[in-house]
């Protein structure tokens, strides 16, 4: 990939300058899909209540982002235009299985949990957005990059309201891989009876009782407005005045 | 742009996008099969958790292979029928108990798992129901004496995080199910959750708060589910014990 795009790039300019910086870093913050075009928000509703399923679905769609922009853009001058849509979903599509392939064949209990949640992917509107806005009319190595900053910016805000929704709904952080940690609460083997209210766990702030609010998705549509409330108060850019 | 180029451009699209995800099946597609059938043996062998936790073996961290050499070397399957007749030539494990619900009652095959574990043996058997949104499913053990529950594992279709979901997250809500009796002196009760906190000891455990219609589901798949077991259950009951230790 990187060989063709060093033909293609004019020698003046480099690689990396610049414009590919703040393609890459504007849809983070000042740009985000989520928080400022809100795009993409059912899947950020149903997937964060836990961080590692968050993450393994931030990492889907960067992959799909970045790599459906580059073929659409390697394709935008042979694409016909009646059926360009079309064309995009179906370049969407193939990216979509294949990376549901490779998680059923990685780490299925996480494809169980996720289930059809990275198939929705396809009708994530940042995708499309993306090829129709900039890849569509712009060259491989820049849409590339402008398709990982989105997801990356899709991404960040799945772990923030991951995190903040596991760590108030079940007091533990990356539950279900490797480095599950029990960080606030008295952790799952809890429960609200006469038993065992005296026996709190060994974490900190044992005597917080799990929400279960935050576990429901209405939680994350809590959390996200909160964000976008917090993100455009502080951001004079963003303040609307009409 | 002429209406042959579109034609053309989408034939070989098609084309080009079908051989790839043929591809990527054929290569990715056995080691998603194993991982299946390492994850829905995992599930059954979560029934027995309590006792594998005391021969120092737990499920959580169980490796793949592990998984995969207790079912060789400890797990014995069986399928039978509700009228307690074992089917030869089918595995427990092929056993798709979604399908199994679909048929007519007579017609339906039921797994059974043999676990043998430090000289005792546990019989796991599967269970499918209703929950408030969609089925819910699990794997009941018990002990040698067909009466007493060893342990439970549930997993469910899209019960809420939190509430009913609670049934596969809850592992203190599970192991209640340890230790009661479905039969109570000879006659079937299978075992019972109680909104509100149980009564019998024997025979039910607490309920879930703010998951009623979830635990109400779970009442009647283990009531249904068991049932259709017993013609097997009192056919290996009444066998010789001597027979059944190895």
């Amino acid at each position: 990939m990187a060989t063709t795009t060093e033909i293609k790039a004019p020698k003046s300019e480099p690689l990396f300058g610049k414009k590919e910086r703040i393609l890459l870093t504007d849809p983070l913050l000042d740009n985000n899909p989520i928080t400022i075009q809100v795009l993409g928000v059912c899947s950020a509703l149903a997937v964060t209540s836990l961080v590692y399923p968050s993450l393994v679905m931030a990492v889907a769609v960067v992959f799909v982002c970045a790599f459906s922009s580059l073929v659409t853009s390697l394709l935008r001058n042979s694409i016909p235009k009646a059926v360009r849509l079309i064309v995009q979903l179906v370049i969407i599509a193939t990216l979509v299985t294949l990376v549901n392939e490779a998680l059923k064949a990685i780490n299925y209990p996480v494809y169980k949990q996720l289930s059809v949640y990275i198939g929705l992917i396809i009708t994530n509107c940042i995708v499309m957005g993306r090829l129709e806005a900039f890849a569509m009319a712009n060259k491989p190595w820049r849409s590339f990059i402008d398709g990982i900053g989105n997801g990356l910016g899709y991404g960040l805000i799945l772990v923030v309201v991951g995190a903040i929704r596991e760590i108030f709904g079940k007091g533990t952080l990356f539950a279900g891989s490797g480095i599950a940690m029990r960080f606030i609460g008295p952790g799952q083997e809890y429960m609200i009876d006469t038993a065992t209210a005296g026996q709190w766990g060994s974490s900190w702030f044992g005597w917080y009782a799990n929400n279960n609010l935050m576990v429901m998705s209405v939680a994350a549509m809590f959390v996200i407005a909160i964000l976008i409330w917090i993100q455009r108060s502080r951001n004079p850019k963003l303040v609307d005045i009409s | 742009m002429s209406t042959k180029y579109i034609y053309t451009f989408a034939l070989i699209m098609t084309v080009l996008v079908a051989l790839m995800l043929a591809g990527s099946k054929v290569v990715l597609g056995p080691i998603a099969e194993v991982n299946e059938d390492i994850f829905n043996k995992r599930q059954i062998l979560e029934a027995i958790s309590v006792p594998l936790e005391e021969s120092g073996k737990s499920v959580a961290t169980l490796t793949d292979q592990e998984v995969l050499d207790i079912f060789d070397k400890q797990v014995e399957q069986a399928v039978v029928m509700a009228d307690g007749e074992t089917v030869e030539g089918v595995e427990a494990i092929e056993v798709d108990m979604a399908k199994e619900r679909k048929k007519d009652e007579t017609e339906r095959m039921y797994p059974v798992y043999e676990v043998a574990l430090d000289g005792t043996k546990y019989y796991i058997f599967s269970v499918r129901g209703s929950g408030l949104w969609d089925a819910i499913w699990g794997n009941i053990a018990l002990k040698e004496d067909m009466n007493t529950v060893a342990g439970v594992s549930f997993d469910h279709a899209g019960e809420t995080p939190g509430l009913g979901a609670e049934i596969k997250d809850n592992a203190k809500w599970r192991s209640q199910f340890a230790g009661k009796k479905i039969y109570d002196n000879g006659k079937y009760v299978s075992v019972y959750v109680r909104k509100g906190g149980a009564v019998d000891m024997d025979h039910e455990v607490d309920g879930l708060s703010g998951a009623t219609v979830t635990a109400d589901g779970v009442t009647d798949m283990l009531y249904k589910g068991l049932k259709a077991y017993e013609p097997y259950m009192k056919e290996a009951g009444n066998g010789p014990t001597s027979m059944l230790i190895k």
